[in-house]
């Protein structure tokens, strides 16, 4: 019959005009703005840098060593570092300039991944609003630098692994120091 | 719409040429079609694009191999999840890089959800330019958003995924996730596919609309080198996951829907059919990981400082819009010497031409439409 079509498919509307009311698989509208959006732990958007406090009221230290691994692999380029010096002009490690250009990045996470020190990681914060393109969008030492607590906020799972995963690493650092003092004075006799 | 220019002809009386885009909602993107009519009949047709060119290629040969993945989110970006798959899929060629068991599972499961929600997209766009204001495309969105939180959840992002690495992913995959795909699959999704189906396939106005237009005849399809859904529509059947028969797709039971004519409504059947097979596969894949071995990366794969040795490959997969394939030239360097990619899309749109000439400009819309493309694709 002409038309049977039709009618089936009205009939298919209407079901999911009703059920919009009360089936929560019907609408899925999320009023955001008005409520916070949902985001999930593993979300990224910008990198931000982790700041290892001993408690919450102190500053804390940077993890970052600068190595420049993720300034190498940064896809767009986006990174800019330059390592600290002492009074001699010896490298240190940490960053004395870490620059992202946020109107470059674009958020893939590589520079997580390639990090040896579990010192960058990626933000959720993603409301990103300036009235000027150059200097606001290019954050500095100091506004990328956020602490721990903060990632553990955001990310907890990801968070506690990185914890265990720098201790451990601390411990081996620790028992091969130990052995190698052990055995350095047997050695050069 | 503007009038560039008219054109006398004797026979055929007062051509109009037309430019139909690249700003306009049909033309899906930054898409130009300089259109010649007479009367409401499409006598000449020349696409235009190139407006969304990233220089793609170029960025990936001044980059190491890594930081070519995020790239290819952008290419096609409504299923980057199997871009990303193509490209690593021509590194591991190049380089010899096994990818162990689970690891090809998670990547059929991933491939073949990215083929769901490109395919939803699809029917959903399609019905849009036909002028069925919304409905049909807002039902297809929901689902599409269902897919983007999963996706998101494992990867970060909802569409630029960048979660394929060389010799497996990025991490693995949790096994409540796999557990809520599975449900999200046979309960929502089945119920959204056999609506749409119910509301659709038998639609009156659908099938007067799409039946008979844009016939594209299984030889030229061949010639033009048209592959995917819009090849299998014209009867060809060639399917890579069954020609090539790569990663583990020849342990899974699946069927490659063909069509019979070749017009509009046998691309759309083909896309909503394909959805169904697409969720057999996945549900097979899940029971298939039980058993695999190996994790979800082979842990003596290099990602960061990657060499191959000097060489080429050429890899190619079945992507939801058809043959993606990348061609890599290698000079033993860290950064590839040639960086080539096969598109789908742009391919599949050389024979837009043939298929729009004898029909009225308003079907010439929805044969774009069922064409499938994405121009961050056709322009790279």
């Amino acid at each position: 019959m002409l038309g049977a079509g039709i009618i089936k498919g009205l009939r298919i509307t209407a079901r999911n005009l009703i059920g919009s009311y009360h089936d929560p698989n019907r609408l899925t509208t999320q009023q955001y703005p008005e409520e916070p959006a949902r985001l999930p732990a593993n979300y990224r958007n910008f990198p931000f840098l982790v700041l290892d406090a001993p408690s919450p009221d102190e500053e804390g230290t940077l993890r970052c060593i600068a190595c420049k691994m993720c300034e190498r692999e940064c896809p767009p380029q986006c990174i800019r570092i330059e390592a600290a010096r002492d009074e001699n002009g010896k490298l240190q490690r940490r960053p004395k300039i870490f620059e992202i250009d946020i109107s470059i990045c674009m958020g893939c996470g590589i520079c997580v991944e390639v990090c040896p020190e579990y010192s960058i990681e990626m933000d959720h914060h993603f409301e990103v609003v300036e009235t000027e393109r150059h200097q606001s969008l290019l954050l500095n030492l100091q506004r990328l630098s956020k602490p721990n607590a903060y990632f553990h906020q955001i990310n907890p799972n990801k968070a506690t692994a990185s914890d265990k995963a720098i201790a451990e690493k601390k411990q081996k650092a620790a028992e091969r120091f130990a052995t190698t003092k052990a055995h350095t004075p047997k050695d050069s006799k | 719409m503007n009038t560039l220019s008219t054109e006398q002809d004797d026979v055929h009386g007062e051509l109009m040429e037309i430019s139909l885009g690249p700003h306009h909602p049909s033309t899906h993107g930054v898409f130009r079609m300089n259109i010649t009519l007479d009367g409401e009949i499409v006598v000449k047709l020349k696409p235009v694009f190139g407006y969304l060119h990233r220089n793609h290629e170029k960025i990936a040969e001044g980059n190491t191999y890594l930081a070519a993945i995020p790239y290819t989110d952008r290419l096609d970006y409504l299923c980057s999840l199997t871009n990303n798959w193509a490209y690593v899929h021509a590194v591991e060629t190049l380089a010899a890089i096994a990818v162990p068991e689970r690891a090809e599972c998670l990547r059929i499961i991933l491939g073949e959800l990215a083929r769901i929600a490109n395919h939803a997209c699809l029917v959903g766009f399609l019905l849009n330019d036909l002028g069925t204001s919304f409905t049909p495309l807002l039902y297809s969105l929901r689902e599409r958003e269902r897919m983007l939180d999963l996706i998101e959840e494992l990867t970060g992002s909802r569409m630029m995924c960048n979660f394929f690495r060389f010799g497996g992913l990025r991490s693995d995959i949790p096994e409540d996730w796999l557990q809520r795909l599975r449900t999200y699959l046979e309960g929502p999704f089945a119920r959204f596919l056999d609506e749409q189906d119910a509301l659709l396939s038998g639609n009156e106005i659908l099938l007067a609309r799409t039946q008979g237009v844009g016939i594209l005849p299984p030889a030229l399809a061949v010639q033009a080198g048209i592959t995917g859904p819009m090849l299998r529509a014209s009867g060809v059947p060639y399917d890579i996951r069954k020609v090539d028969q790569y990663s583990l797709y020849k342990r899974f039971e699946y069927k490659v829907p063909i069509g019979a004519h070749g017009d509009t409504y046998d691309r759309y059947m083909m896309r909503m059919l394909e959805m169904r097979e697409s969720v057999k596969i996945i549900q097979q894949a899940m029971d298939a990981l039980k058993n695999a071995q190996g994790s979800h990366i082979d842990p003596k794969a290099r990602n960061q400082g990657l060499r191959p040795k000097a060489g080429e490959a050429y890899a190619r997969m079945e992507s939801p819009k058809g043959e993606l394939g990348f061609h890599l030239v290698s000079d033993g360097s860290a950064k590839p010497y040639r960086f080539r990619i096969r598109p789908p899309s742009l391919i599949n749109l050389t024979a837009l031409e043939d298929i729009c000439l004898g029909q009225t400009l308003a079907d010439t819309v929805v044969i774009l439409g069922s064409v499938d493309i994405v121009l961050g694709e056709v322009d790279r």
